[in-house]
């Protein structure tokens, strides 16, 4: 067990590659009850989301859930998020658990201007994920949830046998279909509980990283930071510069889109056997340092050794021939599109 | 007296007269999970006591490899190139480096096998 965000968390439980193997095959079921849920209502509920979210929450359905950024006035990431549409009135938003207390502020000194109030809900709710090819037949089988009117990035509100309330979402942090169901700690325990005795495979953050890696998927802290934009982390389709509505951190990333950025996220295919790691530096054909690593591994699902990085705008062409330093010695990268592995989402 | 002598850090030296076989105890490799890499060293390096000599890598990190003894590398597995799983099925069999001891009273301030599993043990909590 490891710490993280002050919850103990299992990296693995029968080992990364399995539980990854499971997730990719068959399902597998996440305790991500680390993450922090936000409830934010009021009649000027929607209008404050449009204000400190890139996406655009005003054409959506209720019922609808989308994913998108909170900026900085710099452009800069605050955090990465989904937000579930329950109404014009009242929004749930649910955010990384490490940075509950940073994103808690973030939005509460916004929200002063706005007739809203927000409810730190983080410590009311637990969340289980449940991800892979199996996950619609095993909610239904093992939990007693339909979930085959749910299509990608949808919820549902749905009540638990016990009368608590929960919600379910076809959503996931896996590159596969899945579904995310938010309740009360003991419905969540009891779930997992039975998961557990039907045989689904519990897996950890260790292949949770792996997996959405594959997919192209960004983690706060490593392809977004309080200093890396959207448009530079290669996520510009969730922050658009040209939604109706004003958002904070909109005029920075007009201003990078205008001049140009000068850092682009890529994906790197590092040749010989040296995985590239976090933080690991990239260099052009002659050795100079033209960016870092922000995750690498070696791929369970393609066998290769990949990485995501942060260079130098003129090194982020398909293609380009690039370095990454691994300890003291160098290994040739080139650079490949990001999304290594396609996702298998049920649209 | 036991042959093995260990480093906090979970490397063994495997003693048969001057020369030490060097790899990594077989809690380590369990906590490691499986080895998908390792960062050998160049023949004829040294290693000195105390200081990193290559790098081991699961799915999930590298850690570096600290060498329990001083002297010049003498041969390398190179087995482990093509299958660092082996260290996973048996981490004291499937030795990483052999050394030949520069100075072998460096053995005295390792961790005997008693007090390795007592550190290990303390880990754990």
């Amino acid at each position: 067990m490891s710490p993280f965000a002050g919850f103990d968390m299992p990296i693995s439980y029968e080992g990364i590659e399995a539980e990854h193997r499971a997730v990719r095959q068959a399902v597998g079921v996440f305790d991500v009850s680390h993450m922090g849920e936000v409830l934010v209502t009021g009649p000027q509920a929607q209008m404050f989301v449009n204000y400190i979210f890139t996406g655009d929450v005003t054409p959506l359905a209720p019922g609808k859930v989308i994913y998108g950024m909170m900026l900085n006035e710099r452009g800069g990431t605050v955090d990465d998020l989904l937000v579930y549409k329950c109404s014009d009135n009242e929004f749930l938003l649910v955010i990384n658990a490490a940075n509950i207390d940073k994103d808690v502020d973030w939005i509460r000194t916004h929200a002063a201007k706005y007739d809203v109030t927000v409810d730190n809900q983080s410590d009311s709710w637990a969340e289980l994920a449940v991800q892979g090819p199996q996950a619609e037949a095993t909610m239904r089988d093992v939990l007693g949830i339909d979930c085959s009117d749910l299509t990608f990035y949808t919820f549902k509100n749905i009540t638990m046998p016990d009368g608590t309330a929960a919600i379910v979402s076809r959503t996931g942090y896996t590159g596969e279909d899945g579904f995310e169901l938010y309740a009360t700690p003991g419905v969540i325990v009891d779930a997992w509980d039975r998961l557990m005795s039907a045989g689904v495979a519990p897996c950890g953050l260790g292949c949770r990283d792996t997996l959405r890696f594959e997919a192209g998927l960004p983690l706060y802290g490593d392809e977004l930071t309080d200093d890396i934009s959207p448009l530079e982390a290669g996520l510009g389709m969730f922050a658009k510069v040209d939604k109706p509505d004003e958002y904070i951190g909109r005029e920075a990333l007009a201003a990078q889109k205008a001049e140009g950025l000068r850092r682009k996220a890529v994906g790197l295919e590092v040749e010989g056997r040296a995985i590239p790691r976090h933080g690991y530096e990239v260099l052009d054909s002659e050795g100079n340092v033209v960016g870092e690593v922000t995750t690498g591994y070696h791929s369970i699902t393609l066998d290769r050794n990949l990485a995501m990085a942060l260079v130098d705008a003129r090194f982020a062409t398909l293609d380009t021939p690039l370095q990454v330093q691994v300890r003291r010695k160098v290994f040739p990268a080139r650079v490949i599109k990001k999304r290594f592995y396609t996702p298998n989402y049920k649209k | 007296m036991s042959n093995m002598y260990f480093l906090p850090s979970h490397e063994y030296a495997r003693v048969e007269g001057n020369i030490a076989y060097i790899g990594i105890s077989k809690y380590a490799a369990d906590q490691l999970g499986n080895v998908v890499y390792v960062d050998m060293p160049e023949m004829d390096d040294d290693t000195v006591a105390g200081e990193e000599f290559g790098a081991i890598e699961s799915v999930k990190a590298a850690s570096d490899l600290f060498a329990p003894v001083s002297g010049a590398i003498i041969e390398i597995n190179e087995e482990l190139i093509d299958n660092p799983r082996l260290i996973n099925e048996d981490p004291e069999k499937h030795w990483i480096i052999k050394v030949e001891m520069n100075n072998p009273a460096e053995l005295d301030g390792l961790l005997s096998p008693e007090a390795y599993a007592e550190h290990c043990a303390n880990e754990k909590h």
